[in-house]
């Protein structure tokens, strides 16, 4: 009747120990945290004394996946960015100006002069022909200019130009497709770009996450606050090099068109107004390096890569005498008259830079521009006392609810209580190993849904004790009564237990951050208590019942 | 051995002869929520409501006016001061919320602003230290809203339909009611004490909708095998005997839950006590409701019972092994 047999005996009581011992390093946070850290940067090649130290202080033997700590328990910073995707159409469609006005001076005899007309809408390109008759033919011109889209699944059918006839002006935009590709590549090139940056910064774990179409998450643990982490991420770093075509002192003058002003970085009060479409850009530099200038103040030396050396080498050529504007961020940080021709794409750029700000600027433009700018949607820091107390106060909170329970149980069951705190105490060691096998984020939310646990995992034993207990009165001696309990019981524990299961399932899904971290603790709470209820319980009820043979059952 | 029994072996309490008083009352009470919450509305945190909440702490004792005084002039509209209390704070600690109402023109609170926030109260308290800053910009707390009732109502509906699938409609519908109750109540009591109903709630909320499920499910379980057990006896005996005889359970798990639950309002912190005092609201009209409404419900709903025919097909598949 009560018989289990023995493979299965071995199962349960060998998943039980691999629970225990999975759970165990957690017991050791900080010792475990520390030999993590220091195998880490022993696998990077460092053998230092310190090293080895820490690399002993948890055998290596051990399992040592731990819990992650949420911000909230840890301290740090998180951010949810937008990226303002539409932004890059502009300099896109900016760009194919020199390509469209090329084609077109091409066919000059049957199209006549080609002009630049000034346009609401930034992510358009206007252009009239000189002979209006031939616009149709014109703007045949420029479709030819059109590629296909390239994206991330190669090239597709569609084409990456829109051109159409309005009026009198030809007019160009992105295609739907194109714009698609565009988002997509802006989107990468951003999350690749955050986190350059923040590995600069050297902080650990940091999660960077694209979140639906246009957004990012960032959480940064052990971070000061979320304005440390905009200021590394939130400052776009795009250069640009720009003719200058005059220098104001008066900030409402209206530039021509094609044309910006944008104030200097030093001189409070000038203005330059700037040829808008830039030489070279930052996308195009290889290197930035801190260093000095000739008179021995802080500055940045770059590097352009073949392509952009080209460019700027040629325009130099053409234009020495002529001043040009390196422009950071829409601010001019200076502007040098060219004196000779600058072959090999290198340069300095100086402005009136501290130390720190040299080597902080050289860090931006190595980590690359991004390619558009970003609101912030949401911001939080947890400073890491609050964090600790959070977690200080979980213990706590979570030893006394264990104890009391554990005492409630005991003195409700008797010999059987002592079987189902048994099976508490391993249900939470399951929980630990599972949270930490997957790599589970623990949150403040997340301890409260295991003492909720604690509560409710007695749940699943409570009902078959109960149907033990019932089943007794009929008298069918002991060993058919506990049988009857657990098949009888089992239909409620499992509808119970499917219901709840599916408003964790639901609240993992819908929720974010810390919410999702209380459906986790929740659902492996559910599932654990299910098993330690039907297998472990059992094996140990059918263990002490083998031993004792006896007449009744005292519970 | 002494045995701790809360509830004797065999009880015989008749939950339905007052039916209609605790009905009357469990309606009474959703409707009187309805009205508090229509009236007071719910005081709803930053998640939903968009704006920036700064957790401040000092040493020295803390002067709300002061601290008012000092923020006013900055020009940030509504502004919301509390003073946080909690047991574990010694005299050199002293919390107090600060919330911001979101500005014109930012989604996120900016630098600049936070730190002309902290420069203003600094210069009451120089032993003033921010501790947490949480802001959250209009579009995400809409989104975050609408996230929220989604997910509630996705719930509500994934248990309905399960509960169908394993049970009569009937029993559906009575455990819906339930859930409706228990949501509604818990909504009632935060507009009546204004606690702050923030993302957390949420998760709370669904938890009292999975636990209140938990309670009236077991209960279900025993009224199905008990409507097979006894053919010929009258639906409300049937439902009676089920409920008396998992009662011992019921208050088992409600106590050992609320022990948990209790150790972790007195003892868990000040940050997570609004979410525990939900559960705690959510367990104890959960149980109620288990019996006193989602019941009740399905005694005035009744139950289709020739299921001995094809008991396969009507009453669903069961799990359990069923004596032959």
């Amino acid at each position: 009747m009560l018989q289990i047999p023995m493979w299965k005996r071995v199962l349960i009581w060998s998943t039980c120990a691999l629970a225990i011992l999975f759970a165990m390093p957690n017991l050791f946070y900080d010792r475990v945290e520390r030999h993590n850290d220091a195998v880490a940067l022993f696998a990077a090649g460092d053998g230092s004394e310190a090293v080895e130290a820490d690399r002993g202080a948890w055998p290596s033997f051990m399992p040592s996946f731990l819990v992650n700590l949420g911000l909230d328990l840890r301290g740090g910073a998180h951010l949810l960015a937008e990226v303002r995707v539409s932004d890059v159409y502009a300099d896109r469609i900016d760009s194919m100006w020199p390509d469209v006005r090329d084609r077109l001076a091409e066919e000059r005899s049957t199209v006549g002069a080609v002009r630049r007309m000034p346009s609401d809408d930034p992510g358009e390109l206007r252009v009239r022909v000189g002979n209006p008759e031939t616009i149709e033919q014109a703007a045949g011109f420029v479709r030819e200019l059109a590629q296909p889209t390239q994206s991330a699944t190669g090239f597709g059918q569609a084409r990456d130009l829109d051109v159409r006839i309005d009026g009198e002006d030809i007019v160009v935009t992105l295609s739907e497709a194109e714009r698609q590709a565009t988002d997509e590549r802006t989107m990468r090139l951003s999350l690749e770009i955050i986190r350059r940056r923040v590995d600069e910064a050297g902080t650990r774990e940091p999660t960077i996450q694209r979140q639906g179409a246009d957004r990012i998450l960032i959480q940064v643990p052990g971070i000061g606050s979320a304005e440390e982490l905009k200021e590394l991420i939130g400052t776009t770093a795009r250069l640009t090099f720009h003719p200058v075509v005059n220098a104001t002192s008066d900030p409402d003058a209206t530039p021509g068109p094609r044309e910006v002003i944008y104030p200097s970085m030093d001189e409070p009060g000038t203005y330059y107004i700037l040829e808008q479409t830039p030489v070279v850009t930052g996308e195009q530099l290889v290197d930035a390096q801190p260093g000095m200038d000739q008179n021995n103040r802080p500055a940045v030396n770059f590097r352009f890569n073949p392509a952009g050396g080209r460019a700027f080498g040629q325009y130099t050529a053409e234009n020495i005498g002529n001043p040009f504007a390196i422009v950071l961020d829409g601010e001019v940080i200076s502007a040098p008259v060219i004196q000779s021709h600058i072959p090999g794409g290198s340069g300095i750029i100086t402005g009136r830079f501290t130390v720190e700000e040299t080597s902080q600027l050289a860090v931006l433009l190595r980590a690359g521009a991004l390619p558009a700018e970003m609101d912030f949607l949401e911001e939080r820091t947890v400073g890491p006392e609050l964090g600790q107390d959070s977690i200080d106060a979980g213990q706590i909170a979570a030893i006394v609810a264990m104890l009391a329970v554990l005492a409630f149980m005991l003195a409700s069951y008797g010999i059987f209580g002592v079987i189902a705190n048994i099976a508490l105490l391993l249900n939470l060691s399951m929980i630990f190993a599972l949270l930490s096998l997957i790599g589970a984020t623990l949150t403040l939310p997340g301890i409260a849904g295991i003492v909720l646990t604690i509560g409710m995992a007695v749940d699943a034993t409570v009902l078959i004790f109960e149907r033990i207990r019932e089943e007794m009165r009929t008298a069918k001696g002991p060993a058919r009564a506990i049988e009857l309990g657990y098949d009888k019981a089992l239909s409620a524990i499992l509808d119970a237990n499917i219901t709840t299961f599916i408003t964790a399932v639901i609240l993992f899904a819908m929720g974010s951050g810390p919410v999702r971290g209380f459906a986790v603790t929740l659902g492996l709470g559910i599932l654990t208590s299910v098993f330690t209820a039907l297998f472990v319980t059992r094996l140990m009820l059918v263990i002490y019942f083998e031993r004792k043979r006896p007449k009744t059952l005292a519970i | 051995m002494m045995r701790l029994k809360l509830v004797p072996q065999d009880t015989a309490i008749d939950f339905f002869r007052h039916w209609k008083v605790t009905f009357g009352a469990s309606l009474m009470a959703m409707v009187l929520s309805l009205l508090v919450f229509a009236i007071m509305g719910l005081n709803f945190g930053i998640d939903f409501r968009g704006g920036t909440s700064i957790r401040t702490e000092a040493q020295e004792p803390l002067d709300v006016a002061a601290y008012r005084d000092a923020i006013a002039p900055l020009g940030f509209g509504d502004v919301a001061i509390t003073e946080v209390f909690d047991p574990a704070f010694g005299p050199d600690r002293n919390v107090a919320s600060v919330r911001i109402q979101a500005q014109e023109g930012t989604e996120a609170i900016t630098t600049e602003q936070i730190n002309a926030v902290r420069d203003a109260l600094q210069a009451v308290d120089p032993t003033l230290s921010f501790a947490a800053v949480e802001s959250v910009g209009p579009k995400v707390s809409g989104e975050l809203i609408q996230a929220a009732v989604i997910s509630v109502a996705l719930a509500l509906a994934a248990v309905l339909f399960y509960i169908w699938l394993r049970f009569e409609w009937q029993f559906s519908v009575g455990a819906v009611a339930a859930l409706v109750h228990d949501v509604v109540l818990t909504i009632g009591i935060f507009s009546i004490l204004q606690i702050r109903f923030d993302l957390a709630i949420i998760a709370a909320l669904l938890t009292i909708v999975g636990y209140s499920l938990n309670d009236t499910v077991v209960v279900f379980d025993r009224v199905r095998e008990n409507l097979i057990k006894y053919k010929k006896r009258p639906l409300k005996e049937v439902l009676t005997l089920s409920i008396n005889e998992t009662l011992s359970r019921t208050v088992m798990t409600s106590v050992t839950t609320l022990l948990a639950l209790l150790s972790l309002f007195i003892l868990g912190g000040d940050v997570i006590r609004g979410f525990v005092f939900a559960m705690i609201w959510g367990v104890i009209v959960g149980t109620y409701s288990s019996v006193f409404v989602a019941s009740a419900m399905m005694l005035q709903l009744g139950v289709k019972r020739d299921w001995s025919k094809n008991s396969g097909d009507t009453a669903g598949t069961q799990f359990g092994v069923k004596e032959g």
